[in-house]
């Protein structure tokens, strides 16, 4: 394949170069284990207390808080299983309807096990109704978790807000953050989030390493249970050049947050406007205004979303859809089901997420054929005929 | 990332026979929005009953375009008989094979056949679902028990994940599995007792369409001839299920006899060679 434009960040970035160098010398040198007693193995420690020292300073923790897991799955899991298993009468968790399956598969393996799980709903737009989490609260749920950003519409929620509400109820709150860190600023020295989740391998470091936050104070039974490595919390030799690695993809992220997501928007907004205006029958997911800026969720009507993937990816442009065909289950995504967005229009969507490596041109390019792709599919779709027929009966 | 063959991407990346046929002697359409995926067929027919051209639509996925594609390079110039003698396995065989998730593509493909070629006999929809099949089993998709029957014994299915492949039954809420696996139960029972049971060339159990088809033919050519010899006539009003709704023409309408030659003359031959069940009744007008 010549071209390539990366729109799928959502699903995973790029390692960045500075990152990829960092980690090298960890497969070849420094291959110490960071726990023995000489020096050649002692070394590696120091430079896993420095991403750690890293990756507090973007989230604005300490960095005993900082604790290096395997994913985001691992650190979503561990939150959660972790606060229940630490306080084993409670047995309540409140969640929403949106989360990434790390979450919500988890919350549906819960009620197996005789957990009770209330799941919040969305409006339109993907938002939450606040009144809705307090009528939920009760003196037994044991954690709320509610995601930072929406990974297949970008919708951010009000977690502050919400961490308030869960707070005044006794009840911890986890907050998966994978889509937000390194997009959104964030503070947690200055917040309600007891324990926060991130994955690498969305802000720029590589896949297979994660973090779980943990604020100072909050009891977690550790999820893997083995050598007494992150502070005995979990077991298991790290995994030095990834976590590394993570470290200076967050340094890096840091640096740029501002400058880097400001061009980015512009970027998202551009396509998202340009789409808009050349293509007819199209809705955004989402609310815009609360929104991550490098993400759209865009429904072309009348047409299914692999189709429209298949012929992107015919011009090197990379996407996703959430529709059913692309899931790998029959039904549209969750999170636009949860939104009520109507069958004609879920079937065709298509999130394109961008990151600080996509160009003006790539862009440009994308909007110049997708318009022509999208009348094609259109052309062979047998409810867009409908749709004109009835528009031209109806003037 | 779906492993697709050259021959699925070259149906979906460069489509044969899509658009619409003015003047079309049928259409078939199943599926819709709602369920992700749907397939408009046009067909026109000469007077030899052979399929000269053939346009589609479809919204849905790149298998499900690739399938209506080959659909219609399959049918052009076959009759409307040799037409509906391609299975779904076939039609999926002709791309070189589907991800088994996909396969509801193929079947999809059929179904449109079929509803195509009932709307040229001026059939209507229902009958393609046999009598108490058309009860939909699966609501999140709209799937009747008289579609899980069919691909269930077509393709020799013996589980609830493949019977949701072939026809997506299954795939949303999962409430109605149990039904599912009770089809799937009884088709199993059936597929162990045909064998000893069953001629050879009753072993493919006819779809309602084509059992309408052949009472259609059975009554043109072996039975009217006799009866407008006597100036007499039949015509077929209905067929419900095993039910054959018939009306009396010319000398047989006042015949005080015509119970007689429905009971022994038409329902005889229609059992002989269409199935066993068939039960004829007059209707008067
Ligand atoms: C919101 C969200 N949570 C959790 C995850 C899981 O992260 P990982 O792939 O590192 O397990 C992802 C990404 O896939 C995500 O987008
Ligand atoms: S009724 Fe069949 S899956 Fe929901």
């Amino acid at each position: 394949m010549s071209r390539v434009v990366y729109l799928d960040n959502n699903a995973t970035t790029r390692v960045a170069d500075e990152v990829a160098a960092v980690m090298l010398p960890f497969y070849t040198e420094l291959y110490g284990n960071p726990s023995s007693m000489h020096a050649f193995g002692g070394q590696v420690a120091r430079h896993i207390a420095q991403a750690r020292d890293q990756v507090a300073a973007i989230l604005g923790a300490d960095p005993t808080e900082i604790l290096f897991v395997s994913c985001g799955s691992e650190s979503d899991n561990m939150a959660i299983r972790g606060v229940l298993e630490a306080n084993p009468d409670k047995r309540h968790v409140i969640s929403t309807r949106v989360e990434h399956p790390a979450v919500l598969s988890l919350c549906n393996h819960l009620r197996k096990r005789g957990y009770e799980v209330t799941l919040l709903g969305v409006d339109g737009e993907g938002r939450l109704d606040l009144a809705e989490l307090r009528n939920a609260l009760r003196p037994d749920t044991a954690v709320v978790s509610v995601m930072y950003a929406n990974n297949e519409t970008g919708v951010v929620f009000p977690v502050e807000e919400i961490g308030q509400i869960v707070k005044a109820h006794g009840a911890a709150f986890h907050v998966d953050a994978v889509q937000a860190v390194g997009k959104l600023p964030l503070d947690l020295s200055q917040s309600t989030i007891d324990l926060l989740s991130l994955s690498g391998h969305k802000l720029h470091a590589p896949k297979g390493v994660g973090v779980l936050y943990i604020r100072k104070g909050i009891r977690l039974v550790p999820l893997i249970i083995g050598g007494h490595q992150e502070r005995n919390r979990r077991g298991g030799t790290e995994n030095v050049a990834s976590i590394v690695g993570l470290g200076r993809a967050c340094e890096l992220a840091r640096a740029a947050l501002r400058e880097e997501n400001d061009r980015v928007r512009r970027l998202r907004d551009k396509l998202e406007d340009g789409i808009l205006h050349s293509v007819p029958n199209v809705r955004v997911n989402g609310n815009r205004e609360h929104r991550l800026p490098n993400t759209t969720s865009i429904s072309f009507e009348y047409i299914e979303g692999e189709a429209i993937l298949l012929l992107l990816d015919q011009l090197g442009i990379c996407a996703s859809s959430g529709s059913a065909c692309t899931s790998g289950s029959l039904e549209p995504s969750h999170v636009l089901r949860a939104m009520g967005v109507p069958f004609t229009a879920s079937h065709g969507s298509i999130r394109f997420s961008l990151s600080r490596y996509n160009t003006e041109a790539e862009i440009d390019y994308v909007l110049e054929h997708l318009p022509p792709l999208i009348e094609r599919l259109r052309n062979i779709s047998p409810f867009w005929k409908d749709y004109q027929e009835q528009l031209a009966k109806r003037s | 990332m779906w492993e697709y063959t050259d021959k699925v991407k070259d149906h979906f990346f460069n489509p044969r026979n899509v658009g619409d046929l003015p003047g079309a002697d049928a259409v078939g359409e199943v599926g819709s929005i709602a369920c992700g995926d749907a397939l408009r067929i046009y067909l026109k027919v000469d007077d030899q009953k052979r399929i000269v051209d053939v346009r589609f639509k479809t919204f849905g996925c790149g298998s499900a375009i690739a399938a209506a594609s080959a659909l219609t390079e399959m049918v052009k110039g076959k009759t409307l008989d040799e037409a509906m003698q391609i299975t779904n396995q076939q039609i999926a065989d002709f791309l070189g094979g589907l991800p088994p998730e996909k396969m509801h593509c193929s079947v999809m493909g059929r179904e449109a056949l079929e509803a195509a070629v009932a709307n040229y006999y001026g059939l209507e929809r229902k009958h393609l679902e046999e009598e108490d099949e058309g009860r939909i089993i699966c609501h999140c998709f709209g799937v009747t028990e008289g579609l899980i029957r069919k691909v269930v014994r077509e393709n020799n299915l013996n589980s609830i994940e493949e019977v949701t492949n072939y026809c997506k039954a299954g795939g949303g809420c999962q409430s109605c599995h149990m039904d599912i696996e009770e089809i799937i139960h009884e088709v199993r029972q059936e597929r162990v007792e045909t064998p000893a049971k069953q001629p050879a060339r009753e072993q493919r159990k006819l779809t309602n369409v084509e059992r309408i088809l052949k009472i259609k033919e059975i009554l043109e050519e072996e039975i009217r001839p006799s009866l407008q010899q006597d100036g007499g006539d039949i015509e077929l009003v209905d067929v419900e299920g095993s039910k054959v709704l018939v009306a009396m023409r010319g000398t047989c309408a006042s015949c005080p006899s015509s119970e007689l030659t429905i009971r022994w003359a038409v329902e005889a031959k229609l059992r002989e060679f269409v199935a066993a069940d068939l039960q004829v009744v007059e209707v008067k007008s």
